[in-house]
């Protein structure tokens, strides 16, 4: 796997007894969107925040362009390019949306520690701000408070956070839960055409099979927090083990 | 250039703006205004009170960092200027070595106890502060030979900022033209550059920082900002304004003591001032010590006109005896919380 961006060897994670992520080794490849997918409390979200370094891991490493980053600050991890979107919106409600994504920018040049400067005065920052937010339909809401945006609007913000920050790893769980058939569109488009980008990995935490079918290249299957199938959705979803404890209960969700 | 020199960060609000101007105008001819010693105390005490709670106002209402340690930098900065001036004889030397000393020695103790405790829980930091502030409040009293103990130090300061001292013959709206006169303009100016200095801070990239670490730590980590490094410098930060303000303070009142500058009821006191005021504004710290420190001062007298005016009706002289100033105080704080949530600040703002 020579083109591997992002890698785990034998990630794990112990909660007390409980072993939530366990020994889970994979690796994501540019130009590749995997889906990973699995029923509640497989260790999806744990694993993300493996990743992404919101939890340290007990055992495993994690590895981003071949460096090492399983102990690294997730501040030190984002600037090295890793990108995580949340499940529950997770914004900055008092500042209003250009606010949001303009800091997000901010962090990315390393502006955060002038002082003595006004925050609105660079351009540059303001301009990259607000062509995400057309990127993402924002832009007539720019000087809304995030807290006055409907729930649909806080998940395209959220997506226009990763995007501001321009990752090599996008990491998105669940983009588009609870939000409306008008809106879902709008966010899975996004996701798509970042995929076109054959320099970045994306990874999908997802429970909606089209969704799934639509955008993966490569379905990983966690259960009870270790690797339970990894291949091209086609096989994946029709293996028989798969389907039936999985799958078959999703399916018919929708 | 107007909305520049307050970094584009407009009151909002046509009450606030009336409000702020009286206050800065009342400051600014305060001499001439309301001559007499003690109303030019008062106005000296809520310039250096402004910049005080400004500072606290930058750690708790942006960074949203609880710390009980703020009198104490304030008490470095008064200590700075005292120990200067008793080891080096009066002089502007002295106060300038003072002011320097005591701000960069509160901000390395800053930078110590932040690099310490911030990177473990906000709670723990504010345990810690406490825990500093108490044991240096004791060490000041307890090394009377070098501190004065209980009894605190006076000291001269410079001749050209005393009442000695007369600049110019005759007098300019019946008030003298002494060094008393200089020293109160260099407390407003200092005052001035320092807000003016801290609302640009709060404007600034870095401001913009805090103000998301306040609203999410969390993801403002996510996004690559190193909260602890954030917070950690604006209690820095914020630890050497306070300590340039006591060193005004000590210029000022030329004299220093663990009560006037280190005492715990000061830090309740900037408390009261930022919520009172509104947190995360810096305006609610102009309004919030103003209005504190002039209820501080006045109510007393405002109460003894009340209880002569109803001296004939039974009982309510007894409510308005001058001698139960701090219960009414303390009602008007419980009002003022009640019924201004956000502060008086938050409040001119919402009903604009």
């Amino acid at each position: 796997m020579a083109d591997a961006i992002l890698e785990t060897s034998d990630l794990t994670v112990r909660f007390g007894g409980h072993v939530a992520v366990d020994h889970v080794s994979c690796a994501f490849r540019a130009g590749e969107l995997t889906a990973i997918v699995g029923p509640n409390g497989a260790g999806k979200t744990t694993y993300f925040n493996l990743i992404s370094g919101q939890i340290r891991a007990s055992a495993g490493r994690v590895f981003l362009n071949r460096h090492e980053i399983t102990r690294m600050p997730v501040a030190e991890r984002t600037h090295r390019g890793i990108g995580r979107a949340f499940q529950l919106t997770n914004l900055f409600p008092n500042l209003t949306v250009l606010e949001n994504v303009r800091l997000v920018i901010q962090a990315q040049r390393h502006r955060g520690f002038r002082l003595f400067s006004m925050a609105d005065s660079d351009s540059a920052i303001s301009d990259a701000a607000a062509a995400v937010l057309k990127r993402v339909r924002l832009d007539a809401l720019a000087a809304q408070k995030v807290s006055e945006l409907s729930h649909g609007n806080q998940r395209k913000l959220e997506v226009a956070l990763l995007i501001a920050l321009d990752p090599l790893v996008y990491m998105f769980d669940e983009p588009t839960a609870g939000m409306s058939v008008d809106d879902a569109p709008v966010v899975l488009d996004l996701i798509a055409e970042l995929k076109a980008d054959s320099r970045r990995a994306i990874l999908l935490v997802e429970h909606k099979m089209d969704v799934i079918r639509s955008l993966a290249d490569r379905i990983v299957v966690l259960h009870n927090g270790a690797l339970a199938a990894d291949g091209p959705p086609a096989e994946v979803m029709a293996s028989d083990v798969v389907q039936e404890a999985y799958l078959g209960r999703d399916l018919a969700d929708v | 250039m107007l909305t520049r020199l307050i970094s584009g960060d407009r009151p909002r609000s046509i009450v606030l703006t009336i409000i702020l101007l009286a206050i800065l105008i009342g400051l600014a001819l305060a001499p001439f205004l309301f001559p007499g010693i003690r109303s030019l105390e008062t106005a000296a005490r809520i310039c250096i009170f402004i910049v005080l709670v400004a500072s606290y106002d930058l750690m708790l209402g942006y960074g949203g960092i609880v710390s009980f340690a703020h009198t104490m930098f304030f008490g470095m900065g008064a200590y700075g200027v005292a120990l200067a001036s008793v080891h080096m004889g009066r002089g502007f030397d002295a106060l300038i070595v003072g002011t320097l000393a005591g701000a960069v020695a509160a901000a390395v103790l800053a930078l110590l106890i932040g690099l310490f405790s911030l990177r473990v829980r906000a709670i723990f930091f504010a345990m810690i502060t406490l825990a500093v502030a108490s044991a240096v409040a004791v060490l000041v009293s307890q090394l009377s030979s070098l501190t004065g103990g209980e009894d605190g130090l006076n000291y001269q300061i410079p001749r050209a900022l005393t009442p000695a001292f007369k600049f110019a013959d005759g007098r300019l709206f019946d008030v003298s033209l002494n060094g008393k006169l200089l020293n109160y303009y260099l407390v407003f100016f200092s005052a001035l550059i320092l807000f003016l200095l801290l609302l640009r801070i709060v404007n600034s990239p870095f401001g913009r920082v805090l103000q998301a670490i306040r609203e999410n730590d969390f993801r403002a980590e996510a996004i690559g900002y190193r909260v602890v490094y954030y917070r950690t410098a604006a209690t820095c930060i914020s630890a050497a304004v306070a300590a340039i303000a006591g060193s005004l303070f000590a210029i000022w009142l030329r004299y220093v003591g663990p009560d006037t500058t280190l005492s715990f009821e000061i830090m309740i006191d900037i408390l009261l001032m930022v919520v009172i005021g509104g947190m995360g504004t810096m305006y609610g710290a102009v309004i919030g010590a103003a209005v504190f420190i002039i209820a501080q001062n006045y109510l007393q007298e405002l109460m003894a006109v009340a209880a002569s005016a109803t001296a004939k009706v039974p009982v309510l002289p007894l409510f308005f005896d001058p001698d139960r100033w701090l219960l009414w105080l303390g009602v008007l704080f419980v009002l003022s919380v009640y019924f201004f949530p956000t502060g008086i600040v938050g409040r001119l703002r919402q009903g604009r």
